[in-house]
């Protein structure tokens, strides 16, 4: 089953055409990570699932409805997104901002029930942000600045997720931290997730569900990754020669690229001479 | 804050709620500064009565024809800049996105010159050449900068050059005009307060009625669409239709302001800016900074007319010297803030 699927889909931005008759339905329940390589319409697949961008052709379905049809604010109590860039307004401090999460659940003469203030205090310990609370945005590090958004898209209570490249600007502990936090979410609580990922081995360790775009906005494989991801697979996608092992922590594939030029040591590289 | 049983919940922002008393006692010890001195001494009893309508002939003529217009003239107007300019701070992200900085003040100027020179319209058709010159200022720098989203930065360069433009408009205007229409058309672009009837209180006063209560409905809109249009798409606001409603509630303000007391600068870019940082608080803050607007006009005022009492000096040129200091203090310390102006 699936409650957010994208049906024959035609993605473009006035005249470019970033993908075409494309469906997708993302399984209930599942942490569903889109892969690809740079400008294959990944984030922009996002934003259709997320009605930021509507389809040339065909449509965008939640909970068997077009998602064009919901009134903005439906939507909002139903699905969460994490933009790749967000602005923090200068001066704001984390629990204000994981606060405005709320919105879509507020009204004009009740804006701030108990029940808003649970949430928000239960969103910020989940991401670990609680002892953060009374700290300027500004303040903080990437790390921790990527949790309180995660924390404001949590304080929506949507059993939905999307995540467009969650990761970006994040040193390898952080996105880790991010990630597991993500899986957590998933496991735990059965949030559905989909997030767009840059590194391959990431999405392998933690998808179930692997969406492979090729450029042009088709896709060359979906599926449990254990499954789909093979050196022929990454190789036609990304054009890049590898092998595949097991990730000795995960068991799951692990990308390994070729060297590039295979039976010439690479401890002398021609360019070497240049390079100072 | 929050009923029994939760059918009416508000937010409130303690500090923002003590600073809000604060002002209003400030403003209205000005008030009563200002109805009591000046030529006439009037003790707070003669101006009770003067107001109630049982004042003696010469309190009543001095109250009700010469310094209560003024004043709630100056109110209004301040409390009208104010809040048009916390409104376009909060949309473009920048203490510089004010109406007085980005051309709706020098689009009101030139349309209100077209009238004066051009047309040899009187005060209420100056009124709405200014009205319209402000509006048509606004749809153009709407037209440039808008198209394919918001940027900030771009929405504020975009209405620097309109400003420019409409300068230079005016100068050329003031070229072409006989002498006696330039030096009427001089007098209008110094903004004043000095001799407005119950006219300008009305208008100004219907405007603030209207547009201020419909900008506190979209207050809450309007500190979602400050996380960036995605984010705020994401949590469920109709970007483009608030978007649109604030900036008209915005210009509508600062256009009717305009057109009542001439161009005031720097009271719609300082007054939100000097709210904010009392209160400490983020989003828009749209009552503090009325407040703070109707302060600094009524007081700047007040200050002009009892300091230089003789040269009757239009409070236009006061704010413009203090506020141009602030914009050096701004600029500057953003600057050193933040080393770079991205």
């Amino acid at each position: 089953m699936s409650r957010l699927r994208a049906d024959n889909v035609t993605l473009a931005y006035d005249q470019r055409t970033v993908a075409t008759d494309l469906d997708v339905a993302i399984p209930d329940g599942s942490f569903t990570v889109v892969v690809g390589p740079n400008a294959c319409g990944k984030s922009t697949l996002l934003k259709a699932l997320a009605r930021m961008l509507k389809p040339a052709t065909g449509g965008v379905y939640l909970d068997g409805r077009l998602i064009s049809s919901y009134r903005s604010r439906e939507v909002a109590r139903r699905l969460g997104l994490l933009p790749q860039t967000s602005i923090a307004p200068s001066g704001i401090t984390v629990g204000d901002l994981v606060a405005r999460g709320r919105y879509p659940h507020q009204r004009m003469l009740r804006q701030w029930s108990s029940e808003d203030e649970a949430v928000v205090t239960e969103s910020m310990r989940r991401t670990g942000v609680l002892e953060l609370s009374g700290r300027l945005v500004d303040e903080l590090s990437g790390g921790q600045r990527q949790r309180v958004w995660l924390a404001m898209v949590l304080a929506q209570q949507t059993s939905i997720l999307l995540l467009d490249e969650p990761t970006t600007f994040l040193d390898i502990a952080h996105q880790i931290e991010v990630l597991d936090l993500c899986a957590g979410l998933h496991e735990d609580e059965g949030h559905t997730l989909v997030a767009v990922l840059h590194d391959l081995n990431q999405a392998c360790r933690y998808a179930t569900h692997l969406i492979v775009l090729r450029p042009g906005g088709e896709i060359a494989a979906q599926g449990d990754p254990s499954e789909i991801v093979t050196a022929a697979l990454v190789e036609d996608v990304f054009g890049l020669p590898c092998r595949i092992i097991d990730d000795p922590e995960s068991g799951t594939p692990l990308i390994v690229p070729a060297r590039r030029d295979r039976g010439r040591p690479t401890r002398h590289p021609v360019v070497s001479a240049h390079a100072s | 804050m929050r009923t029994r049983r939760e059918r009416l919940s508000l937010r409130v922002h303690g500090r923002s709620v003590v600073v809000c008393a604060g002002l209003a006692a400030v403003l209205f010890a000005v008030v009563v500064g200002t109805l009591t001195s000046g030529d006439f001494e009037l003790s707070v009893p003669e101006v009770l009565g003067a107001l109630a309508g049982q004042g003696e002939g010469g309190a009543d003529f001095i109250i009700f024809t010469l310094r209560l217009p003024r004043l709630l003239t100056a109110l209004f107007v301040g409390a009208a800049l104010a809040v048009s300019g916390a409104i376009l701070q909060s949309l473009s992200g920048n203490p510089l996105g004010s109406p007085d900085v980005i051309g709706f003040t020098n689009g009101s100027a030139t349309g209100a010159l077209i009238v004066i020179i051009a047309l040899g319209g009187g005060m209420i058709e100056t009124a709405l050449g200014a009205l319209a010159g402000g509006v048509v200022a606004a749809l153009l720098i709407y037209l440039l900068a808008f198209t394919g989203g918001v940027q900030g930065f771009r929405f504020i360069l975009v209405g620097i050059g309109i400003s420019a433009l409409a300068l230079s408009v005016n100068s050329y205007l003031i070229t072409r005009a006989s002498l006696h229409d330039a030096v009427s058309a001089q007098a209008w672009l110094i903004g004043s307060v000095n001799g407005r009837g119950w006219e300008q209180v009305t208008a100004v006063g219907a405007a603030l009625a209207i547009l201020l209560p419909l900008g506190l409905v979209y207050a809450r809109r309007l500190s979602m669409l400050e996380l960036g249009d995605d984010t705020a798409t994401a949590l469920g606001v109709g970007v483009e239709r608030s978007r649109f409603v604030l900036i008209v509630v915005s210009v509508l303000l600062a256009a009717i302001a305009t057109a009542a007391a001439g161009p005031i600068w720097f009271v719609a870019l300082a007054a939100p800016q000097l709210a904010r940082r009392l209160t400490h608080g983020t989003g828009p803050g749209l009552v503090p900074s009325a407040l703070m607007g109707a302060l600094l006009l009524a007081a700047g005022d007040l200050a002009v007319q009892r300091l230089f009492p003789t040269s009757q000096l239009p409070v236009g040129t006061a704010t413009g010297c203090l506020g141009g200091l602030y914009l050096i203090w701004l600029l500057a310390s953003e600057w050193r803030g933040k080393g770079s102006y991205t």
